[in-house]
């Protein structure tokens, strides 16, 4: 596996232009290769969780010179739940999409934002980041609109003009730090900067990067295009982006960014802290009203990426105990796959919902447990998990974290963890009462199940939504430590500008 | 394919006036050749595979602008630019790969040759090419996106609303 | 220094341009300026008064090299910075049209059937 990893995003590219020229033939052609490179991609991820780490010298140039690729437990893990993930939506895809046009073209583009999360995830180089980066977000701007219609349209606009802003603060910020270290290369500029210190520029690079991917993740005061952006997607896309997408190109760059490359900083941990709380809050107040079924799932995003930057900010406070940072950076990392597992199948149901009765809006739904049965249990599990309640893996997440804050001592923080996770399960309770349970609407009396592509993908989120709260043991130890230590040890992150 | 020759199209009713398609016809060579020139001693002077491509590009362009859409589809129909365009692009992201077989991803395997030669700096020329494909295909497929059938969506949406 | 500054007033008349502006098209050319402005920036990063091309030959002395040859990467990243900005621009001003045949209109605040 070890000299194959620039596959990741070799196949995924290559298979986007091939999916458009074989299309000219044979339009039927799409739909399998979009599901072949995924299944292929999908098992290489999940063999990658049990590599060692290194590093990989691409075209043989060697590290400060060229480009670095490295894999360790967090490349690792950011790789399987994009690929696994994606996975599951193209499955999904395969039925949902027959009501759009020009298939063909929505496979490139996933394709190609397949191509630009494992580029992302991969790279050891700041600018390469930026280029995988740019590609990821331009093909999801373009598949925000794929729908062409007024509020497609609209919100894709929307995200594009604020997505540019934020990738032009990102660049500043490149620009800014390789002016001051004299290389793009991310362990060896951890190294350049262990030298010249956290003076003000780094400062201003921090607050120039807390801005480009905070934008990137929609934390709290950057927030304004999620909610707009992802309702308007198709249900597939939709899981993606909220699945996904935010947590590749906004979360995971923040984390690498500032804990490997800048290292734990008490400024950084209490901004990382209270735009989490803030997001938290904001997004769980605003999800409480909403009539949109997705618009809903939206804002419940926002405030459950706020629980992750919240524990990452923990994990960077160089004051509290090392163990109890280390708790609130597992809690984090569980919470970011776990938000995967059930935020994405949440968006997936609420697309079956809206394949067979044509409606987003809760308050026209009802009763549908009845007649989708299967549908509608994997959106139960999925609310009950992301309310947090017990045997569910979304419970001992959010435990993990509102545990390691109490620890640390910020009381405050912590209360505002467990206030929000009953505000969250109160939001959840209310869309479940009004799609699930209730009168069923005399014109949905002849609604029948999902076709099975879509119910697959349902049932397999659901399963692993019950699976990574009780299976801990399996994963937990290896996984998720394994990433955890490889954010942490900002030395091992230097050493792999000499390996490779 | 049509029957009609080119040189009945260009001097046609079509686009501008006559000052400006002789002009076009002196220029057009040119610009076509200087594109290829910075396309092909990309690894040797500024320039490569997307400078070079812009500027056979901006050729098609000033054709299509000349001559009206006619002529400057039938030179580079869309579903041609789409083909070039993808298969350049699948060749770039391909070729790379062969480099897995001398032990590298992107590993520079051809013969190096002698510096300042045209033939030399081993597969970067080969990339140049390619470059310059796809980005002269994916420009004009842009270039007619925006301008030509960007109109034309309107028109029928136009059309669609009325009727 | 003084080039610096001039940057840097480019990048604020864009984003003046990208915030006060109503009409679609000109907060494109906004966003426009202010992607050239960091490209500008990313050059000057580079520059080197009265330097030489980064091409190291076999009778050359090395430090003297390093003294004087600019540098070239902030070049390569600009150029690629150029072909992201292409893309995006291409995009925008495609989604643009699209929303002008369904709003007929270019103006943001009467696109607005999104609401927060």
């Amino acid at each position: 596996m070890q000299g194959l990893y620039p596959l990741f995003t070799a196949i995924p590219l290559a298979a986007a232009f091939l999916n458009l020229l074989v299309t000219k033939v044979n339009k039927k052609a799409a739909d399998y290769i979009a599901f072949v490179v995924a299944a292929v991609l999908a098992v290489m991820a999940v063999r990658m969780l049990f590599e060692a780490p290194f590093s990989y010298r691409v075209g043989g140039w060697s590290a400060p010179w060229g480009i670095l690729l490295v894999s360790d437990g967090m490349s690792a893990l950011m790789l399987t739940l994009i690929n696994v993930v994606s996975l599951l939506a193209i499955v999904y895809s395969l039925s949902y999409m027959t009501a759009y046009t020009a298939k063909p073209k929505y496979y490139s583009l996933f394709l190609l934002m397949i191509a630009g999360m494992n580029g992302v995830v991969m790279t050891g180089d700041l600018f390469n980041l930026f280029v995988f980066l740019e590609i990821a977000s331009i093909a999801s701007y373009a598949l925000v609109g794929f729908g062409t219609e007024h509020e497609e349209l609209e919100a894709s606009f929307k995200y594009l003009i604020l997505g540019t802003v934020a990738s032009t603060a990102i660049l500043f910020g490149i620009a800014f730090l390789y002016s001051m270290t004299g290389t793009l290369n991310l362990p060896d500029m951890a190294r350049q900067l262990e030298i010249v210190g956290i003076n003000r520029a780094v400062a201003f690079v921090i607050a120039l990067f807390i801005m480009g991917f905070g934008l990137k993740a929609s934390t709290v005061p950057f927030h304004a295009w999620l909610p707009d952006a992802h309702p308007s997607a198709p249900a597939p896309i939709s899981a993606m982006l909220s699945g996904v997408l935010i947590k590749a190109l906004g979360v995971y760059t923040i984390a690498r960014i500032m804990f490997n490359v800048i290292g734990p900083n008490g400024m950084v941990s209490s901004l990382l802290m209270f735009l989490g709380a803030l997001s938290m809050v904001v997004g769980v107040l605003l999800a409480l009203g909403q009539s949109d079924f997705k618009r809903m799932l939206a804002y419940s995003s926002i405030s459950q990426i706020g629980y992750i930057t919240m524990g990452f900010g923990l994990g960077l406070n160089p004051a509290v105990p090392p163990a109890v940072a280390a708790l609130g950076l597992f809690g984090a990392l569980y919470h970011l796959i776990n938000h995967a597992a059930f935020k994405s199948c949440l968006f997936l149901c609420s697309g079956a919902f809206e394949y067979r009765t044509g409606t987003r809006n809760r308050f026209e739904m009802g009763g549908l447990m009845r007649r989708m049965p299967v549908t509608g249990a994997a959106c139960s599990i999925a609310s009950l998990s992301i309310a947090g309640v017990p045997p569910f893996n979304g419970f001992w997440s959010k435990l993990v974290i509102i545990m390691a804050f109490m620890q640390a001592g910020y009381y405050v923080y912590g209360s505002v963890a467990v206030l929000v996770a009953l505000m969250t399960l109160m939001t959840f309770i209310k869309l479940q009462s009004s799609v699930l349970f209730g009168q069923l609407p005399a014109r949905f009396a002849a609604v029948k199940e999902a076709p099975v592509a879509m119910v697959v993908p349902l049932v397999i989120l659901a399963m692993l939504c019950i699976g990574l709260g009780i299976a801990y043991p399996l994963f937990g130890e290896s996984v998720l430590q394994a990433a955890r230590d490889s954010l942490l040890d900002k030395l091992a992150y230097m050493g792999y500008i000499i390996g490779g | 394919m049509a029957t009609k020759p080119d040189i009945m199209i260009s001097d046609g009713p079509k686009g501008m006036t006559p000052i400006v398609k002789t002009v076009v016809r002196f220029a057009m060579g040119i610009i076509f050749m200087f594109g290829w020139y910075i396309i092909l001693y990309g690894h040797l002077t500024p320039g490569g595979g997307f400078a070079g491509g812009v500027i056979l590009a901006c050729g098609y362009v000033i054709l299509t602008l000349a001559f009206g859409k006619e002529l400057g589809l039938r030179k580079l129909s869309d579903m041609g630019a789409s083909i070039i365009d993808n298969t350049a692009a699948l060749l770039f992201a391909v070729v790379p790969m062969f480099g897995f077989l001398f032990g590298w991803y992107f590993l520079n395997f051809l013969d190096k040759g002698r510096p300042f030669q045209l033939f030399s700096a081993g597969n970067i020329p080969l990339y140049n090419i390619f470059i310059g494909f796809k980005v002269t295909a994916s420009l004009f497929a842009i270039f007619m996106a925006l301008s030509i059938f960007g109109r034309f969506v309107s028109k029928l949406v136009d059309e669609e609303e009325e009727g | 220094m003084i080039l610096y500054f001039l940057t840097l007033v480019l990048f604020v008349m864009g984003v003046y341009c990208l915030i006060a502006k109503k009409n679609i098209v000109k907060k494109i050319i906004g966003l426009v300026i202010i992607d050239y402005a960091i490209n500008l920036f990313i050059i000057l990063i580079g520059y080197r008064r009265d330097g030489v091309a980064p091409i190291l030959f076999k009778d050359m002395p090395m430090e003297e090299f390093a003294r004087h040859s600019v540098d070239p990467l902030p070049q390569a990243l600009v150029l690629t910075s150029i072909v992201i900005g292409l893309g995006v621009l291409a995009l925008q001003v495609a989604i643009c049209l699209r929303l002008y045949e369904k709003y007929k209109t270019f103006n943001m605040s009467e696109i607005n059937r999104l609401k927060g």
